[in-house]
């Protein structure tokens, strides 16, 4: 035993990050960031094996439950069909809290804006803020603000600190994830990412997609009251889309995930631009979804209770867990072929969310 | 085109042997070189460059390639195609049959298989 | 999706297999070329593998442009582009393959003027929108793109804009195929044929691989139904001791090819004596370069190239993987220090290339134990 040992001393702990600068890839949801994540920060804040990482984190204070998460937006262009940053700021957060099995409560608001931002545009955006957080029912508690120069900001990067309040009878544990639970999506992917990337306006294609942001707790409220019990695990699959999310549940279960490829809701819109791109709809990002592993006995009555909720109708089970292959999704069809689909590699859409 | 200072890294997926069907639905009124197609509700501009010796016309499909359409898409030959396809594995099941019926196979060639097997 | 989802119709994939079972001698093992990366993709994309056979073998060819591209010639483009003056534009594809100091996504990190384009004439359309810096093409790609280059450089002539050039990386796939079937290692059945090459070539540069070769090639579509109906073709041709050149793509190849596109490319380039691709070496003939009437939108004519040639690290084998001899995993660095994310050579960067599709697509999957049914 060496300097560690005495009273009072941190023993600096083993950095696994070995890249000597940040890409934009560290920031995109998909490998890097997880590497980024599991090898500089989470050494420091949360010892050495810290277990898995969730979207919230669920804390005791005083004998109070309570669920924290907090989620930074970083979107360009601000404004987009079907919502702006302000929206996702709230639901982005709102829905961490949902996925994490918590009511969510308050959201404090950190805006870092940039100067010569139009006040009218910070209107509109405080204006979504509110509305958002009234549709979602959670309290806008207080905030920060910061102004930086001129070039530093993309006119607004807004942070959200969400608190819920952990709902009874839910326990999120990949740990407790079994070959044979069924995998469960509230409805169609890549409306989101790919609104973003058409509203850049670089591509020479437009189509007719609105971002799909909306809180999911309605639905995960739904999923609750049908099949609490048989809950395992949840999340929103939001950067690095649900390859990303199952890949990281595939990971810290150690089992495999099979998603049937038909049975996979995708809008025809989503689907032609990606094609057009060579784009995979499992990795672009969703603002508006959830994926939810559940006990088999429990998965059809859960499906059932999604679909009869408002939002919910186009909800499916996509897969289900198996032994193999350990760690890994696997995307069957129809025909019998195969194919793994991986963690998000690089950055293909930055500043989507 | 990517906007200034911005990491775009590549939407995934290589451009080279990427080509899709897509409906030509507007010819662009000040450019005979430009259309607009759709690919199942996304509507994308396209040049229409090289295939000035047969221009296509709205309702015409095309395949797609780097922004530039290259081939016109035959209704006809996708059909045949598709007939042929249908048919896989029938003609030996004609075959099977008639076999049961005991009659001799005199000569393989006869067998009806090979024209509708290649689809030349 | 009209025109893809037909050809991907579960009912006919599986009726397509089943032929192929019963057309394939099991005393037989054929080993059939698939020349295009598009292929190569298409294959792992679609698991066409766990449809077919086992006593089918299909071989990747050097139909992916990033792939044989020598890391020199990216060497030489960024030394261009390194002149705060010159922005840099290529296809998505580039971004991220590696040159000797970085790929050029890592040079945009450290400064570059680098920008994706999706059609060269987004490129032409950069110029104009940046009269003060020159826009410089990282042109790549076999003959489906070259035809897009050469328009566009017409009417960068025709329309007087002088802040635009092409670096020109255009390679010929005759010659690829060529060197292939030159090589003593490989012995092949018959091979899947390029089939985006092929709507601007036609189907008749292939003649001398059915008539000399003796080896029957079936130019083939993109599409499941596509790829598994081209090897019924072909089955069938073996089966019979034939060796023809046949069209499986026919609603989209035409036979003669396009002419627009042909003439277009012959207006603006010429061959080069010769080309270094990648793995395959120095092949004559195989590589496409501005004639001297557009030299004024020649990258390599406006700019000082400095001709840099870079051997490929010794230890990776991309040479061996690109003609086949090899399979991606037979790489000593294949999973270990070269992956997707550190990619050492092109063919794991290109999602073409046979290295990144096998591990993105299938290479985990050699752990499973039983078969995998797909039931919803």
């Amino acid at each position: 035993m060496s300097s560690g040992a005495k009273l009072g001393h941190i023993v600096p702990p083993k950095i696994r990050f070995r890249e000597p600068q940040i890409e934009m890839a560290h920031g995109a949801g998909g490998k890097a960031s997880r590497r980024l994540v599991e090898g500089l920060f989470a050494p420091f804040f949360f010892g050495e094996f810290p277990g898995p990482l969730g979207d919230a984190a669920q804390l005791k204070i005083n004998g109070a439950r309570m669920a924290v998460t907090t989620d930074s937006f970083v979107v360009k262009p601000l404004v987009f069909p079907g919502g702006s940053i302000g929206e996702l700021a709230v639901n982005g957060t709102v829905n961490d809290l949902a996925v994490s099995g918590a009511k969510p409560e308050a959201l404090v608001i950190t805006l870092i804006l940039e100067a010569g931002l139009r006040t009218d545009v910070l209107q509109a955006e405080i204006q979504a803020i509110a509305d958002s957080a009234q549709r979602a029912g959670v309290r806008i508690a207080g905030g920060d603000t910061k102004v930086v120069e001129h070039g530093k900001a993309d006119s607004m990067y807004i942070t959200t600190t969400g608190l819920g309040a952990p709902i009874p009878g839910i326990e999120i544990d990949p740990r407790s994830v079994r070959p044979g639970d069924k995998v469960l999506l509230s409805g169609p992917i890549g409306d989101h990412g790919i609104t973003i990337l058409l509203a850049r306006g670089e591509l020479d294609m437009e189509g007719d997609l609105r971002s799909d942001t909306r809180s999911v707790f309605p639905l995960v409220g739904a999923l609750a009251q049908a099949a609490g019990p048989g809950v395992r695990w949840m999340r929103d699959p939001t950067r690095g889309g649900v390859a990303t999310s199952l890949n990281e549940l595939a990971r810290d279960c150690g089992l495999g995930v099979i998603l049937f490829e038909d049975s996979i809701p995708v809008h025809d819109a989503v689907r032609g631009a990606c094609e057009l791109l060579g784009l995979e709809p499992l990795h672009i990002a969703n603002e508006g979804q959830f994926l939810s592993v559940l006990a088999p006995e429990l998965a059809d009555a859960a499906l059932k209770a999604l679909q009869e909720a408002p939002g919910g109708d186009e909800a499916r089970i996509i897969g289900e867990m198996r032994e193999q292959p350990a760690g890994s999704v696997l995307v069957t069809t129809l025909y019998g072929g195969s194919r793994i689909v991986d963690m998000l590699v690089g950055d293909p859409l930055p500043r989507i969310c | 085109m990517s906007t200034d200072g911005e990491a775009e890294i590549p939407p995934g997926g290589c451009h080279m042997c990427l080509a899709i069907p897509g409906k030509i639905v507007e010819l662009v009124s000040d450019n005979p070189n430009s259309a607009m197609v759709d690919v199942v509700g996304m509507r994308r501009r396209v040049d229409l460059g090289l295939l000035e010796e047969d221009r296509p016309v709205p309702g015409d499909w095309v395949l797609i390639h780097v922004g530039f359409a290259m081939s016109k898409i035959s209704e006809v030959d996708a059909i045949d195609q598709m007939k042929t396809l249908e048919m896989l594995g029938e003609c030996e099941a004609a075959v099977q049959e008639v076999r049961g019926y005991g009659l001799e196979e005199t000569d393989e060639k006869q067998a009806p298989q090979d024209g509708s097997l290649s689809g030349d | 999706m009209k025109y893809v989802d037909e050809f991907r119709d579960p009912e006919l994939i599986t009726k397509a297999a089943e032929e192929i079972r019963r057309l394939a001698d099991p005393n037989r093992h054929y080993r059939l070329m698939e020349v295009c990366g598009g292929h190569t993709h298409a294959i792992y994309r679609f698991g066409l593998k766990d449809v077919l056979p086992p006593n089918i073998e299909l071989i990747h060819g050097p139909g992916c442009p990033v792939c044989v591209l020598p890391m020199g010639r990216i060497d030489d483009a960024l030394s261009v582009a390194a002149d705060p003056d010159v922005i840099f534009a290529a296809f998505g594809d580039m971004m991220r393959v590696p040159g000797t100091h970085g790929s050029p996504l890592e040079h945009k990190a450290r400064g570059m003027d680098v920008r994706i384009v999706y059609s060269p004439t987004d490129a032409i359309k950069l110029a104009k929108l940046n009269a003060q810096k020159h826009v410089m093409f990282f042109a790549i790609g076999f003959e489906t793109t070259a035809p897009s280059t050469a328009l566009t450089l017409q009417r960068a002539k025709a329309e007087g804009i002088h802040n635009f050039s092409v670096f020109c990386n255009h390679v010929t796939i005759i010659p690829a195929i060529r060197a292939i079937l030159d090589s003593p290692d490989m012995r092949l059945d018959g091979f899947i044929g390029p089939g985006h090459v092929s709507t601007v070539i036609g189907c008749r540069p292939y003649e001398w691989i059915a008539k000399n070769e003796r080896k029957p090639i079936v130019v083939c579509g993109f599409e499941p139904l596509d790829l598994l109906q081209s090897i019924v073709m072909l089955l069938a041709q073996l089966q019979k001791g034939e060796a023809k050149v046949e069209n499986q793509y026919k609603r989209v190849v035409p036979w003669e090819g396009n002419r627009a596109a042909l003439k277009a490319m012959a207006e603006i380039f010429q061959l080069r004596p010769y080309f270094e691709w990648r793995g395959l070496g120095f092949i004559s003939q195989s590589a496409l370069r501005i004639r001297e009437e557009y030299a004024e939108w020649d990258a390599e004519q406006r700019f000082h190239v400095p001709g840099i040639r870079v051997t490929d690290p010794k230890a990776a084998q991309c040479g061996e993987v690109l003609k086949g001899v090899l399979k991606p995993a037979q790489c000593k660095l294949f999973g270990r220090e070269c992956t997707p994310e550190n990619p050492v050579g092109a063919l794991m960067v290109s999602s073409e290339g046979s290295c990144a599709a096998y591990y993105n697509y299938e290479h985990r999957k050699a752990n499973l134990l039983t078969s995998i049914s797909a039931s919803a």
